[in-house]
């Protein structure tokens, strides 16, 4: 069978390497695997969503509408955006994170209240994690997105431990593994 | 070895292991990361090239002299350089020449869907389609050795869902290709009437021969199964199509162009119904039409947008749309992109605002300054417009004050690949016109990119710097200004008196890309609550890092990077730095 996720936030907050990471992760773990992202226009604070799939064989790299198993994101009003695309009995990680679009900013139009309500009432396994929290405890919050992962992990247990820590190692800069590495650790045990 | 790697980054290796010499490219979005990845390899010349049609010209060049050539380009970037493509047809190859094109179905970073494989068609050269990035390396190595088996330029085309898909790759090794020895061959390579109408009997000649060879390109493959439906796919469509009818016959095509008949026909006469599932336009569909054949395609798969696995199972009808997931949202605000806090375009797009300007716009960052709160766009066409767009309104705006108001905007990338001829024309026939290049001293829209006005090479290395000012006044232009983005007063001044002037000026906003300053550490701005009178003129900045918190303005001091363009614009003097610590 193959599995299908779908990572989405804003611009800026770690999505592409985030979807690097698990894609290798599921390559290490001796899956065939793929991920779609899109570059240019959306990077300037614009919504962001990659997919990963991965499998014994996978054909598309990309998520249509009711395809998602799991929705992991990283602002909360982009898993509303990004609903559609979820199976019906499909879950979604969040961490309860807002961050106004610019035409929120200034005054043009509103960000909708009670999000997390609004996702609670459309899908019926909702894990909110306090993910940015723990990125800020860590002393980084640009490593929320690998404590997503971490959180993300307990619920795909055949992605391995050590496909994890490889991917990691790879995919960020030598300075920052071990913050990197503790921070998926943080993941691990949030939910 | 295996390798996660993006399409893009598939071509580059292909392009290695093949022992291409030279790369060149223009950037552009879906196709930046090949000539990215390509540089990386240091038995490899690669360039920025100043526009497509120079980079396909140095890299025919590097053909003609034996040695093996790439250029990459955005769908758009092939019309700029598809004159060169038109001859480089009948003149051939003598080391290998490969043209990648990236198509951008869905235009998640383009102006228009328009559909590259019409350039094999009418250029007559040969065109492969990757599904995947395995197949994005081997076409790519592939591309070489057909272009110098067959003389001719090869196209590789892949869009936006291979170039930005990351899938597992085999990797290769290096194959070294020597640099054949030049040749003077003028009946070739001049082409003139009477050398061209003899190239274009070989060229036809060619083709068909090509014909013979995706006849039996082992990628054009039949994949035997339901014998009651039969899909014929390209590109990426053939991954969804395969997610959809796992059970259906396939033939899978590859090699799309010169489009191969008979195993078409062998194909139809295995099956006894015919889908073609292609995104674009029904390019395939109608070469099987051709053959008598009939098909479902176009008329049920939309010819807009981008495909996925639930939009081809839906308009099949495989699934209904009753039951796609409908949830049950509240209104969702849209979240455009925007000019960055502290982006040294944001000051212009005040001023031209504020001014009521007619902004005649270009490609680039900058076209954000089209969207509210800055609405200070007119026009954007495509690369280098800008330019000739606002002489030519110029020209029929008879009244004065009105044709006053019209500025050129472009960005500093942009203008060296296809601004300055704009501006010479202007010059040439006495237009009058304000034009502003915004020189930010990079290609900021595809990733930061170097150019000839940042004097880097693609290789990071040191080239020679164009001097803009100094390229402009050579062509005659005497008024021309470099300002300070971030002085809206300096801004304004300048941007008023050159208006009016009844002879061409050129005003130059020279500030680097603030994503090129991360490594600085800014001072942040506040806003101070008891001057603060919640008018929001400071939202009009259009600035991400400033929203109202209650009846407040608000600054996020994470965000801002001190620019001041707010503080200037504050009516209260409620904003300052916040102090440092
Ligand atoms: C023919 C063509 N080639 C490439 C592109 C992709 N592209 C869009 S804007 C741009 C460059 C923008 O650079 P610049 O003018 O310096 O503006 P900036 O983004 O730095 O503000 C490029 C390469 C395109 N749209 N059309």
């Amino acid at each position: 069978m193959t599995k299908s996720i779908v990572i989405c936030g804003v611009g800026g907050q770690g999505i592409l390497v985030a979807s690097d990471i698990l894609s290798l992760a599921a390559m290490y773990s001796g899956f065939d695997a793929k991920k779609s992202e899109v570059h240019g226009m959306s990077q300037r604070g614009g919504d962001v969503i990659s997919t990963v799939r991965y499998g014994e064989k996978v054909y598309s790299p990309l998520i249509g509408e009711g395809m998602a198993d799991i929705i992991l994101g990283f602002e909360k009003l982009e898993v509303l955006r990004n609903l559609s695309l979820l199976k019906p009995d499909g879950k979604v990680i969040v961490t309860d994170f807002r961050l106004d679009p610019l035409p929120v900013a200034c005054g043009l139009d509103e960000y909708p209240d009670d999000v997390i309500g609004w996702i609670k009432k459309n899908v019926s396994d909702v894990h909110v994690v306090d993910a940015v929290k723990v990125a800020v405890e860590l002393g980084n919050i640009r490593v929320t997105n690998v404590v997503m992962l971490g959180a993300l992990s307990g619920h795909i247990p055949e992605i391995k431990k050590e496909a994890w820590e490889q991917a990691i190692r790879e995919r960020v800069p030598q300075k920052y593994v071990d913050l990197n590495l503790t921070a998926f650790e943080r993941g691990c045990n949030i939910s | 070895m295996k390798a996660l790697l993006s399409g893009n980054e598939a071509v580059a290796r292909g392009a290695w292991e093949g022992g291409v010499h030279v790369g060149c490219a223009y950037p552009g979005t879906p196709s930046t990361e090949i000539m990215e990845a390509l540089s990386q390899y240091p038995e490899v010349y690669t360039e920025w090239s100043v526009n497509e049609k120079v980079s396909l010209e140095v890299a025919s060049g590097a053909s003609f002299a034996g040695a093996r050539a790439m250029v990459a380009m955005k769908h758009v970037g092939l019309n700029v350089a598809a004159d060169p493509l038109f001859s480089l047809s009948y003149i051939g190859a003598t080391g290998g020449l490969v043209i990648v094109t990236c198509d951008d179905p869905g235009m998640h970073s383009s102006q228009n869907e328009q559909d590259n494989r019409h350039y094999a068609r009418s250029a007559k050269v040969p065109l492969l389609e990757p599904s995947d990035s395995q197949e994005a390396k081997e076409f790519t190595r592939l591309a070489f050795e057909i272009s110098e088996e067959f003389d001719t330029p090869v196209m590789v085309r892949l869009t936006t869902r291979i170039s930005h898909s990351k899938s597992i790759v085999e990797l290769g090794e290096r194959k070294e290709v020597p640099v054949k020895e030049y040749v003077k061959d003028v009946k070739k390579r001049v082409i003139l009437p009477a050398h061209a109408r003899e190239r274009h009997g070989f060229v036809e000649e060619r083709m068909e021969r090509l014909r013979k060879y995706a006849e039996e390109f082992p990628y054009n493959r039949i994949e035997e199964g339901d014998p009651e439906l039969g899909i014929i796919a390209d590109s990426v469509a053939y991954m969804y199509a395969k997610e959809v009818f796992p059970e259906a016959s396939f033939l899978k095509l590859s090699m799309v162009w010169p489009f191969p008949r008979e195993l078409v026909r062998r194909f139809a006469s295995k099956v006894k119904k015919i889908i073609v599932v292609e995104e674009n336009d029904p390019f395939i569909e109608e070469q099987v039409r051709l053959l008598g054949i009939e098909v479902t395609g176009k008329d049920k798969i939309p010819l807009v947008g981008e495909l996925n696995p639930t939009r081809v199972a839906v308009c099949l009808g495989v699934k209904k749309e009753e039951e796609l997931p409908k949830p049950e949202l509240p209104h969702i605000p849209k979240r455009p992109p925007a000019l960055c806090p502290g982006c040294p375009h944001t000051g212009v797009f005040n001023v031209i605002r504020k001014l009521k300007l007619i902004a005649t716009g270009d490609i680039g960052c900058y076209t954000l300054g089209t969207l509210p709160p800055l609405n200070a766009m007119d026009t954007c066409v495509e690369m280098g417009a800008s330019i000739g767009n606002a002489f030519g309104m110029q020209l029929v705006m008879k009244d004065d004050k009105l044709r006053k108001k019209v500025v050129a905007v472009i960005g500093d990338s942009t203008f060296f690949h296809s601004g300055i001829t704009g501006l010479i024309n202007l010059y040439y026939n006495r237009g009058i016109t304000t034009v502003i290049i915004l020189d930010n001293r990079t290609t900021a829209m595809t990733g930061h990119q170097d150019h000839p006005g940042t004097g880097k090479t693609a290789k990071g290395e040191k080239g020679r710097e164009v001097d803009l000012v100094k390229l402009i006044k050579g062509i005659g232009i005497e008024h021309v200004y470099v300002v300070n983005p971030y002085d809206l007063k300096e801004l304004t001044e300048v941007i008023k008196r050159e208006i009016e002037r009844e002879e061409p000026s050129v005003i130059i906003p020279r500030a680097p890309c603030v994503l090129l300053r991360r490594g600085e550490k800014f001072t942040p701005m506040r806003v101070i609550e008891d001057k603060c009178t919640g008018c929001r003129v400071c939202l009009k900045v259009g600035c991400p890092a400033i929203s109202m918190r209650g009846d407040k303005a608000r600054i996020d001091p994470f965000l801002c990077t001190g620019c001041t363009l707010c503080q200037q614009t504050c009516p209260f003097g409620a904003i300052e730095f916040v102090e440092e610590k």
